[in-house]
């Protein structure tokens, strides 16, 4: 250093300094100033915008689901407040420690933690996912004085479906389930993606999947201001949601307990119909099972026994199980006979017990025939050659042309998902359904056995049901449904929805009179008169009996096979036979004659719509020495389940018929 | 005085006589707006608040009472006890936060790094003291290596924030006793370059395998979240991105007491403490915060005239040192706020809440007013 040191030329230097430090001071300052000037004015739109996307947050107001109800204002389905623990995904920091944390707060079972993780991966981030539902008060309190440490977990107050019947009508009313993915695709190709934003359920089967788009409602939004935790502090502004619609149905809820009582613990189903209308009465489909399990995610445990139990409660059996129609195809044939002028009502034939065909011998049941056998004594005893000779005087394609109209081999249209298309078999349809040439060639054999309803027939109970409410609406055919009205959520205004004629069939009231006149004498003094005795109604019905032959590709279960090959039992009915208020078709799986199960159902059934009042014990059912039934002589059943597969979750059950391949062809040679 | 009867007013005036008046007036405004801010930033601290207004005045108001040669007497002991203390911390201290800062004495809990923010200036103006006007280069080097040990110390802690205060408080004395330009040129030079260079080559530099060797793991952090907030916008990008935005939303006129979003729905982070600027800015926009800077120039302007009139080499190079610290505090803060500095632990002086850091800064202008005073003393 060289430089002069005194105290006065340290002070002069210091000063120099102070200076220097207090311009460099003063810039920095000034630079500050520029910064907030460029934040505070030259971008103060960006951060004001940002400051509001930080603030505002648009949250979706959910809408109340519909509610549905039978003809007479009966709840089936509806809606009930419960609390729900939810974690937002985005916002937990450490996912075990808080599930582990709040598992000391309210019991949480494993099932919840599988369910929630599943959720969890499908979430979206910033939709929060529930980890219980049906918290108590107390659980609710709990959870809410704890919130504060546990960032993400909520409690949130949701509306949860109920449906009080239980089992009864479960395949009718349907449940809902939560989104999965592929729902969110279904919603997208609706377009309905915004309105569906904080709904986590929809319809997976019966009318909660069908009627949807009525049910669902409109969501509201609220404009909330959110914390930087995401908290709605306080409400902006709100567009409420409107509720869905309500359903108001043809379904009578105490007639489907009656039918679904009277069946026990067979299977099979129930279909009634008002004939003047097409509104389903009842629509029964045995065994059933509890679609409340479904509401919050079925258990594993559940969905288990459900899927893989060999009943298959959750087949809708009557829309979507086909079966052949056995005897009850009879009175359509007769009326075929008759109308296409091949038969006249009186004109008789006789039956030594048999039908010879291409050197083959088509039996009746009845060892030795019945003797002379005109139209009306064919319904009533139900003689088999009688139609062999008329199916093979008809021909398959005379058949299949004027059995159409009835809707046979159609779907009928109802408004239920997931309905099968049957088969009403014709040269045709054995062309297209069939690979090898050899089979897909028509046998005129084969005519002779869809003749008394047995071959490749196979029709869905409802087919059945709705051909008979034609038959005895003078031929005009209805499309079958079971809402009877659509209730405005919002004006209350009941929309109707109105009967829907599919066709009117030209029919002579000659022939129909001669056709339906038989059908009364069945439950006279034909195979049905045991289950109905004493009605005090005039009731028109004819009993069935479908094969069962092979159960090829089912499990074998020694003690299930004696019974599962026993034979198919139907009936069909319509009463009061002067002016029919209800058509029906009963199928029991397995139940042998027709007279011996489906028919003492269709009493109780018919007593209870008519008489308002339940019938007492059914009729004997073994006694059947002398009836006479159509079996075992025919040909083999024919089942091919045609048509989609119903769009269930989440996964199709199994179905039987698949299993129940067509037996050997036939025994008819050529 | 004569006075028989007591008189509160006569009482309070004799107070503050030996107070400077313009530093008291622009401090009671800073308090006055500290505490305005307080009420919208965390009302529930708002008594406290006057709690700390109550001890760090009194401490003040006692240094300023205090002749400057009686608080240089204590330099050197202050300084050693500091070290002392800092050695105990680095071996017994309390762990919070990741940091060891803290040093339980049973009674209370003291972080010793604060007192070496008075110590530190003090100790080196003293020594400049004993040099005055025969000052060589060898002297500065002694003063660097007082500078350095506790700085040191604070730094392993690690505080980066105190460390920084501490360093420059010591450099602010070397640099008022006269260190030569052709030091101080390159060195601004070097930094000016190096800081560059880190702005241009961030995205390399902040690659997570990349090690700075120098700095540890949360202050590579800082730094690079400093040059890129959006890189962990959830984490520790998101303090200088919702500050920035509470800054831009308040505009010319800001949004009205009480009436910031950002700080009233929580997404201001630390917003009674070293945020609390966003608040300012957001709530009374920028005639706020350019009324805040003019405050803070005005003091720092009346420190340096101070400093100018001192009437010894140390109570010079104290007061200047003194002065340049508060404006540190307050530039750091609110360019770290602003996104202009990373993110270091600097609080808003004399508006941030906290206790010590308030006592410290209100000891500083203690200082400044019985360097102030001395003067007079002096003349008459």
């Amino acid at each position: 250093m060289t430089e002069f040191r005194t105290p006065a030329a340290d002070l002069a230097r210091f000063r120099l300094r102070v200076v220097v430090a207090a311009v460099f001071v003063l810039i920095c300052l000034g630079l500050l100033a520029a910064r907030f000037h460029f934040l505070q004015v030259q971008r103060h739109d960006y951060f004001l915008t940002r400051a509001e996307d930080n603030r505002i947050a648009l949250l979706p107001v959910v809408p109340h689901r519909g509610t549905i109800v039978d003809r007479n204002g009966v709840v089936l389905a509806r809606n009930y407040a419960t609390y729900t623990l939810e974690i937002m995904p985005s916002e937990v920091r450490d996912l075990e420690g808080t599930l582990a944390e709040l598992s000391t707060l309210v019991p949480i079972e494993p099932r919840d933690l599988r369910r929630f993780r599943k959720l969890f991966e499908e979430s979206r981030n910033f939709e929060s996912v529930p980890v219980r539902s049906r918290l108590t008060d107390e659980e609710v309190a709990r959870v809410v004085s704890q919130r504060y440490r546990l960032p993400g977990v909520d409690v949130r107050a949701r509306l949860l479906r109920d449906y009080p019947q239980g089992t009864t009508a479960a395949h009718v009313v349907g449940y809902i389930g939560r989104i999965n993915e592929r729902d969110v695709e279904r919603i997208e190709e609706r377009g309905q993606t915004a309105n569906y934003r904080g709904t986590l359920h929809i319809g997976k089967a019966g009318l909660e999947q069908s009627y949807e788009a009525e049910l669902h409602g409109t969501t509201g939004v609220e404009q909330v201001e959110v914390n930087a935790s995401g908290r709605a502090v306080r409400a902006l502004s709100h567009t409420p949601a409107s509720s869905g619609n309500d359903l108001e149905l043809t379904l009578d809820i105490e007639l489907q307990r009656v039918a679904e009582t009277a069946f026990g613990d067979r299977r099979g189903a129930l279909v009634a119909i008002e004939p003047s209308t097409g509104g389903v009465l009842a629509l029964v489909s045995m065994p059933t099972y509890d679609p409340n399990l479904f509401v919050d995610g079925i258990s594993t445990q559940d969905w288990r026994a459900l899927n893989e139990s060999p009943d298959h409660p959750l087949l809708h059996r009557a829309i979507y199980s086909t079966y052949p129609p056995g005897s009850t195809f009879k009175p359509f044939m007769a009326l075929a006979g008759l109308e296409t002028g091949k038969r006249t009502a009186r004109q008789a034939i006789h039956d030594v017990g048999y039908f010879n065909f291409g050197g083959h011998r088509f039996m009746d049941d009845k060892i030795g025939g019945h003797g002379m056998v005109d139209l009306h004594k064919s319904i009533v005893v139900s003689c088999n050659t009688y139609y062999y000779q008329l199916a093979n005087e008809l021909g398959i394609e005379g058949i299949a042309s004027f059995m159409a109209p009835f809707g046979f081999g159609d779907r009928t249209g109802i408004d239920l998902p997931g309905e099968a298309i049957g088969v009403l078999p014709s040269p045709e349809w054995k062309r297209n359904r069939f690979r090898k040439p050899e089979q897909q060639r028509w046998y005129a054999g084969e005519t002779i056995s869809v003749g008394i309803g047995q071959g490749y027939n196979a029709f869905t109970p409802l087919q059945l049901a709705n051909a008979m409410a034609a038959l005895v609406n003078d031929g005009k055919l209805f499309r079958p449904h079971v809402v009877k009205y659509v209730v405005d959520s919002r004006t209350g205004e009941r929309r109707a929805i109105e009967p829907e004629p599919l066709r009117e069939i030209p029919l002579k009231q000659a022939h129909l009179k001669a056709v339906l006149d038989a059908m009364v004498d069945v439950n006279k003094s034909g195979t049905g008169r045991r289950a109905f005795q004493g009605a005090p109604y005039s009731v028109g019905g004819k009993t069935g009996t479908a094969q069962v032959f092979s159960l090829r590709g089912q499990r074998y279960v020694e003690k299930n096979v004696r019974e599962r090959l026993r034979d198919h039992s139907w009936f069909v009915a319509y009463a009061p036979a002067e002016n029919p208020k209800i058509a029906l078709a009963v199928l029991v799986e397995n139940g042998g004659f027709g007279s011996q199960s489906a028919a003492p159902i269709a009493r109780q059934v018919i007593d209870y719509y008519l008489l308002d009042q339940r019938a007492g014990a059914p009729a004997a059912e073994d006694d059947n020495a002398t009836e006479s039934e159509d079996a075992a002589n025919g040909t083999a059943p024919a089942r091919t389940g045609e048509g989609d597969p119903p769009p269930r979750e989440p996964a199709a059950p199994a179905v039987p018929q698949a299993a129940l391949v067509p037996g050997q062809p036939t025994r008819v040679t050529r | 005085m004569n006075e028989t009867r007591f008189n509160p007013f006569a009482l309070l005036r004799a107070a503050v006589r030996p107070l400077d008046p313009v530093l008291l007036v622009l401090l009671a405004v800073l308090l006055a707006s500290a505490h305005i801010l307080m009420q919208s930033a965390s009302p529930e601290r708002v008594d406290s608040q006057l709690t700390h207004f109550a001890i760090a005045l009194l401490g003040m108001w006692a240094l300023a009472l205090l002749k400057p040669q009686r608080l240089l007497a204590l330099a050197v002991p202050l300084y050693v006890l500091g070290v002392l203390l800092l050695i105990a911390v680095e071996l017994f201290g309390e762990v919070s936060k990741g940091a060891q800062r803290w040093l339980d004495l049973g009674v209370a809990r003291i972080q010793p790094s604060e007192l070496m923010k008075i110590a530190m200036p003090l100790m080196l103006a003293w020594f400049f003291q004993q040099r005055e006007a025969q000052t060589r280069a060898l002297d500065f080097f002694v003063a660097a290596a007082l500078l350095v040990v506790p700085v040191a110390l604070i730094v392993i802690q690690p505080d980066l924030g105190t460390s920084l205060l501490v360093a420059a408080s010591g450099i602010f004395v070397i640099f008022f006793a006269g260190l030569s330009w052709k030091l101080i040129i390159p060195l601004v030079v070097a930094g000016v370059i190096g800081l560059g260079s880190i702005v241009a080559f961030g995205d390399t530099l902040c690659q997570p395998e990349v090690d700075w060797q120098v700095l540890r793991e949360y202050q590579k952090q800082r730094v690079c979240t400093l040059l890129d907030p959006t890189r962990d916008p959830l984490g520790k990008g998101f303090h200088i991105i919702q500050s920035t935005i509470a800054i831009g939303s308040g505009g010319l006129m800001g949004k009205g007491w009480m009436d910031g979003t950002q700080t009233h729905l929580a997404f201001l982070p630390e917003r009674h403490t070293d945020f609390i600027f966003a608040v300012l800015a957001e709530e009374f926009g920028l005639i706020g915060a350019v009324a805040l800077l003019v405050v803070y120039v005005l003091m720092l302007l009346r420190g340096f005239h101070i400093a100018a009139n001192a009437p010894t080499h140390a109570t010079r190079l104290l007061a200047g040192a003194i002065t340049m610290i508060l404006f540190t505090y307050a530039f750091v803060n609110m360019g770290m706020v602003s996104g202009i500095l990373p993110v270091v632990g600097v609080p808003l002086p004399f508006i941030s809440y906290g206790g010590t850091a308030l006592v410290t800064l209100c000891l500083g202008i203690g200082i400044l007013m019985s360097i102030q005073r001395s003067r007079f003393a002096d003349k008459t």
